[in-house]
């Protein structure tokens, strides 16, 4: 495994008592393989890849172990190894641009860094590298600024710096959720053709189940800080064993229509700060049994591959039972 | 209810609408769709007068809105309302929900003063908030129930015609199915005529009766749901819906980016991406002529089908009909 999370925990001190944004969370990618993290705002998928980047504020506290290709990861090692063997890329690409800075000195600067390259050797690699994420006219485009390009343009550019040393782990939090349909479907198809050459282990949190399913090998849903199914992409889709997955699924109008009504999950998400004792899901779920309010269930295997943290499952013994 | 002729608006050097024409009839979902800075939310805001057109015409059940007056023009409001993407910047913080479904109510006189709060109360119930919410503040609200607040707002003066600019856009999916329920209750409830903008197509799958498909201000095809979904003309649009994921990232992407709307391409708009284009498409613009915009619609090859797999089948559908709520 590139990655392997145990127990992450991660808490905020706030005005309102301890909120506690990631409870007990494990995951692991392989190379060349990309997990997909979903859940909705306030999950906890976001805190659990800056935890890995190393880049939560210094208040927060942090629990469990973070391992990146076997050796534990450190403050210190993160510091080292960031932008370097792990990287991040972000929704919102104009925020994490360096506005001063033109596209080819953003990508060169990540080469100089953690390559060594002297700078005209780290230029003309950064060049090479706008033109593997297929930017037009690389060479001018390298001496732009970032208000220069568009938004897909841009996320291009932050793909160069994060993959311009090759990392071992790729982090990228909602890469496409700020752009149009069709440059979305250009920047993931690019994401894949990169992964494939490299062989980099990418995290790909998103919301979007459809993204998930044409893009991710694995997949690990979260609620309200906590996994509560993880299991290869094909066989979440096929047979999901949460009930909030199973609400999740319907709640997405399908392309081909048809259906009346959505399947619609009651409620909002609980309160962080005061989480319901037993389950987090079982004030919203139709299935919750008097031990889902009382006890919280650990995400317990099914199949090899397949875990859920859910009293009920087996589900389709609801359906034989009704 | 709606008609909009040959309507043009310019911001400067971009032509963000650049000559639309458009019907929607009475109880009519009609779905204004495309990507951004391709001027569906700047004709949503023309449709309803709330900014001046260069050029042509709209008229709201009959009467031609450039000729009234602002007084005439601000009694017709109450017909016609717009509900906004953000529930968070469309909510004065400073008026509690009482106040805020109130206002419409107050400004057009629509109850007696000593009625207000009742239908107040009525209109919190009907997007499904308790009454009892009132006179709290915008910030003790989550995002969907803002937006149910914001629903309340824009329908409390009895409008006939609503226009939502991605008003689910913001909401995280669970929340976003139980509005987009809402809203359907609504329209068929109230017999709203409805138009949706939206870039999700499958929001507007699943809501909308008639769709028209934008491109750099201009329509390129316009027809019912289904025909667009299943049968659909013009390459942008053909292109639009393979992009959507979820279909197994089968088809290829298309190229490039959408040109800046300041200096679109001569001919037709979208000739630099599409994959069909001739000689004739880079000098000459395909008029919308029996809802499509392509000097050659009826000689391209068929669209690819939609590969959307349902894979969870029966056992996924039965354990999802548990969570669909009784309708309040």
């Amino acid at each position: 495994m590139v990655l392997a999370i145990d127990d992450l925990t991660v808490e905020f001190a706030t005005d309102r008592g301890t909120l506690r944004a990631v409870d007990g969370v494990s995951l692991a990618v392989a190379s060349g393989k990309t997990l997909a993290v979903v859940g909705e705002s306030g999950s906890g998928k976001s805190v659990t890849a800056l935890a890995t980047m190393g880049l939560l504020p210094g208040s927060a506290r942090i629990g469990g172990r973070i391992v990146l290709d076997g050796e534990p990861l450190t403050p210190e090692r993160q510091r080292a190894l960031r932008g370097g063997a792990m990287a991040m890329i972000f929704q919102e690409p104009m925020t994490s641009l360096n506005p001063a800075f033109t596209a080819g000195e953003q990508v060169a600067e990540a080469l100089r860094i953690h390559r060594n390259l002297p700078p005209r050797a780290a230029f003309d690699a950064a060049i090479a590298m706008l033109e593997r994420v297929r930017i037009p006219d690389a060479a001018r485009r390298a001496r732009q600024y970032p208000h220069q390009f568009s938004g897909g343009m841009r996320q291009r550019v932050m793909i160069a710096i994060a993959l311009a040393c090759a990392p071992r782990l790729l982090l990228a939090d909602e890469p496409t959720t700020a752009l149009d349909v069709t440059v979305q479907a250009q920047i993931l198809a690019l994401l894949d053709t990169l992964k494939r050459e490299t062989g980099t282990a990418v995290v790909l949190i998103t919301h979007d189940l459809g993204v998930v399913a044409d893009h991710a090998d694995d997949v690990a849903v979260m609620y309200a800080g906590r996994v509560v199914e993880r299991a290869p992409a094909a066989r979440l889709f096929a047979q999901p064993e949460h009930p909030y997955t199973v609400g999740l699924l319907g709640a997405v109008p399908k392309l081909a229509g048809g259906a009346g009504r959505l399947a619609s999950i009651a409620g909002t998400v609980p309160d962080m700060r005061n989480p319901p004792a037993g389950c987090r899901f079982a004030p919203r779920c139709p299935f919750a049994i008097s031990r889902c309010i009382a006890e919280q269930p650990p995400l317990i295997p099914i199949t090899a591959d397949h875990a859920t943290a859910c009293w009920r499952a087996p589900l389709s013994q609801i359906l034989e039972a009704a | 209810m709606l008609a909009v002729t040959d309507i043009a608006k310019r911001f400067g050097t971009v032509r963000a609408v650049d000559g639309v024409t458009l019907n929607v009839a009475q109880g009519q979902v009609l779905a204004i769709v495309g990507e951004s800075g391709c001027g569906k939310s700047t004709l949503g805001r023309l449709a309803l007068r709330l900014i001046e057109p260069d050029r042509g015409t709209i008229h709201f059940q009959g009467e031609d809105l450039g000729k009234l007056s602002p007084r005439a023009l601000r009694a017709r409001r109450r017909d016609m309302q717009l509900i906004f993407q953000d529930p968070f910047g469309s909510l004065d913080p400073r008026m509690t929900v009482e106040q805020a479904v109130a206002e419409p109510l107050i400004l057009h006189n629509i109850v007696p003063r000593a009625q207000v709060r009742d239908r107040v109360a009525d209109m919190l119930t009907r997007v499904g908030l308790r009454p009892e919410l009132a006179t709290r503040w915008p910030h003790e609200f989550s995002g969907g129930q803002r937006q149910r607040i914001a629903i309340a707002r824009a329908l409390a003066s009895g409008p006939k015609l609503v226009i939502g600019d991605e008003p689910v856009s913001a909401l995280d999916v669970s929340v976003q199915a139980q509005v987009v329920n809402l809203l359907q209750d609504l329209i068929r409830d109230l017999g709203l005529t409805f138009i949706l903008i939206s870039h999700d197509l499958g929001v507007v799958r699943h809501i909308a009766d008639r769709v028209a498909v934008m491109y750099l201000g201009r329509i390129v095809e316009e027809g019912s749901t289904a025909a667009i979904f299943t049968a659909p003309r013009h390459p942008y649009t053909r292109a639009l819906l393979a992009a959507v994921p979820g279909q197994g990232g089968a088809a290829a992407p298309l190229e490039g980016d959408v040109p800046s709307p300041s200096n679109p391409p001569p001919g037709c708009h979208f000739h630099t991406r599409c994959r069909f284009a001739q000689l004739r498409c880079r000098v000459e613009s395909p008029a919308l002529e029996a809802g499509v915009a392509c000097h050659f619609a009826d000689s391209l090859p068929p669209p690819a089908a939609m590969a959307e797999a349902e894979p969870g089948g029966a056992r996924l559908a039965q354990l999802q009909s548990f969570f669909k709520e009784a309708r309040p």
